[in-house]
């Protein structure tokens, strides 16, 4: 049920690294405790950020998300298609990544692997 | 799981968990955010069909005696002479300096019997309100704990009471309500009100029989495919339909007059408490704008108009039914409506347009 191919924060989020790029995303634990996400705020590309900075908003109907990342480096790519569409996070948080980081540094001490973070969800259940 | 024993419960918390509704803590209430059809979703139930509320937080407070027409009359900023028995009229309880105590809706029975309701949040500080000022005949009671009440809202509530079945007339004119009807077989207070900005009624059952009568409806509900709504829908519903909710838009520091609820506060009656700090012209108004920028703006945002910071957002996100985003603010009186407004979100000035409110009104 959670994609193996990729690390986990406890704040639930994603990160999927792959050629010294970080994906970054939310889970679908997130997504659900949300609710209807009206608004991705995308960061600007070729932005630099440090481990905990807060890359983006996700806004449900009634509150503002700020995300961190659990990346540092330059971003080099933002979904673009949560700009028009910000739904596709509620309808697949896994296959929606909201930014792409060159890394150049890991907080992988804060990094869950699948496992782990399913037993982070159950704990919190 | 989250612990909700030091909340209060309605009668339908163990019913809003069946029905697999997100709780979260209002004002101290153990109350459903959205259930899992999300608020969007509720919110379009309502607009196009029919939602069902739980607002069995809401004060109830009985006002008896004598002199219980004078007691209201000097209570809140509207007139209530014109009330006849039956009839529903929204008001605003105010402090000497004009700042409210709460907004009402009061329903009057009698001369000398009136009920207002109350946000649930404020029951506590509106009865001792309340009760530090009777005078005369007048008795005052709190029986927020006795009712259970729902709110049916959207164009097809209608059809919703006739699956239930019914007995008694229900309410035709907007704001009038009949004291004893039968719903599904339950005795209800039924009134033609809301807060929704959509045709609907609000029903009020002794709190035993709320969990049924909840059962019935939902059932009843099925021949439009109701939705049960919770809080989430409730506030996006009065945002677009621009009503202002206490804490937000109005509160101890913000007047009904610069909230602009004029139609409610009658300055040519002798008194209400309040009138003659209400009687100074205001510094304040409520404005509506559209963010025509990308983002959403919430409480707090700063509002600039013309490059000037003149107030802040009260209430902002999405308006579903007109599509996006908006805020109301409550700026300074000199602002200029036709000026160049903004909104600054994390330090980025999101560019406005000017809005009439309501941003939303059912054809």
């Amino acid at each position: 049920m959670i994609p193996t191919d990729r690390k986990y924060t406890r704040e639930h989020d994603w990160v999927m690294i792959e050629d010294g790029i970080a994906a970054l995303g939310i889970t679908d634990h997130a997504q659900e405790a949300l609710g209807d996400i009206v608004y991705v705020e995308l960061p600007e590309v070729d932005g630099e950020i440090a481990i905990g900075d807060d890359y983006t908003t996700v806004e449900s109907v009634k509150a503002a998300s700020p995300v961190a990342s659990p990346v540092a480096g330059r971003i080099v790519e933002v979904n673009e298609a949560l700009d028009e569409q910000p739904e596709l996070l509620n309808e697949d948080a896994y296959g929606q990544f909201i930014a792409k980081v060159e890394v150049t540094e890991i907080d992988e001490a804060a990094l869950l692997t699948a496992e782990e973070y399913e037993a982070l969800l159950a704990e919190e259940e | 799981m989250e612990n909700f024993d030091s909340l209060k419960k309605t009668p339908l918390f163990d019913r809003h968990i069946a029905l697999g509704g997100k709780m979260v803590d209002f004002g101290g209430w153990a109350l459903p955010v959205q259930y899992p059809s999300g608020i969007l979703e509720e919110c379009k139930a309502v607009r196009e069909r029919c939602g069902l509320f739980d607002v069995s937080h809401m004060g109830e407070v009985d006002i008896f005696g004598n002199d219980a027409y004078a007691y209201v009359q000097k209570m809140v900023t509207n007139d209530v002479t014109t009330m006849t028995p039956g009839r529903c009229r929204y008001a605003v309880m105010c402090y000497d300096d004009g700042g409210a105590v709460d907004d009402v809706l009061i329903y009057k029975f009698a001369d000398d019997h009136y009920m207002f309701i109350v946000n649930a949040g404020n029951t506590d500080k509106d009865f001792a309100w309340m009760q530090e000022h009777i005078f005369g005949d007048v008795r005052v009671e709190n029986n927020s704990a006795k009712w259970g009440q729902l709110a049916l809202q959207g164009p097809a509530h209608q059809a919703v009471l006739d699956a239930a079945g019914f007995e008694g007339e229900i309410p035709a004119k907007y704001y009038t309500f009949t004291e004893c009807m039968k719903v599904a077989g339950i005795p209800c207070l039924v009134s033609r009100t809301g807060y929704t900005g959509e045709d609907g009624v609000e029903l009020y059952c002794a709190a035993e029989d709320t969990v049924r009568l909840h059962e019935a409806l939902c059932e009843a509900g099925k021949v439009c495919d109701m939705l049960p709504c919770g809080l989430g829908a409730r506030d996006t519903l009065r945002f677009e339909a621009s009503m202002p909710l206490y804490g937000h838009e109005m509160n101890e520091t913000i007047t009904p007059v610069e909230c602009g609820l004029d139609f409610a506060i009658k300055l040519k009656k002798e008194y209400f408490i309040g009138i003659e700090a209400l009687r100074k012209p205001r510094t304040r108004k409520r404005v509506g704008l559209k963010l025509v920028g990308k983002g959403i703006a919430r409480p707090e945002a700063e509002v600039l108009c013309n490059g000037e910071v003149v107030g802040v957002v009260t209430s902002g996100g999405p308006a579903p039914a007109v599509g996006g985003n908006y805020v109301m603010c409550l700026v300074k009186e000199e602002a200029d409506e036709n000026g160049k407004w903004a909104v600054s979100v994390r330090g980025r000035e999101i560019e406005c347009e000017f809005a009439p409110m309501p941003f939303y009104k059912r054809k």
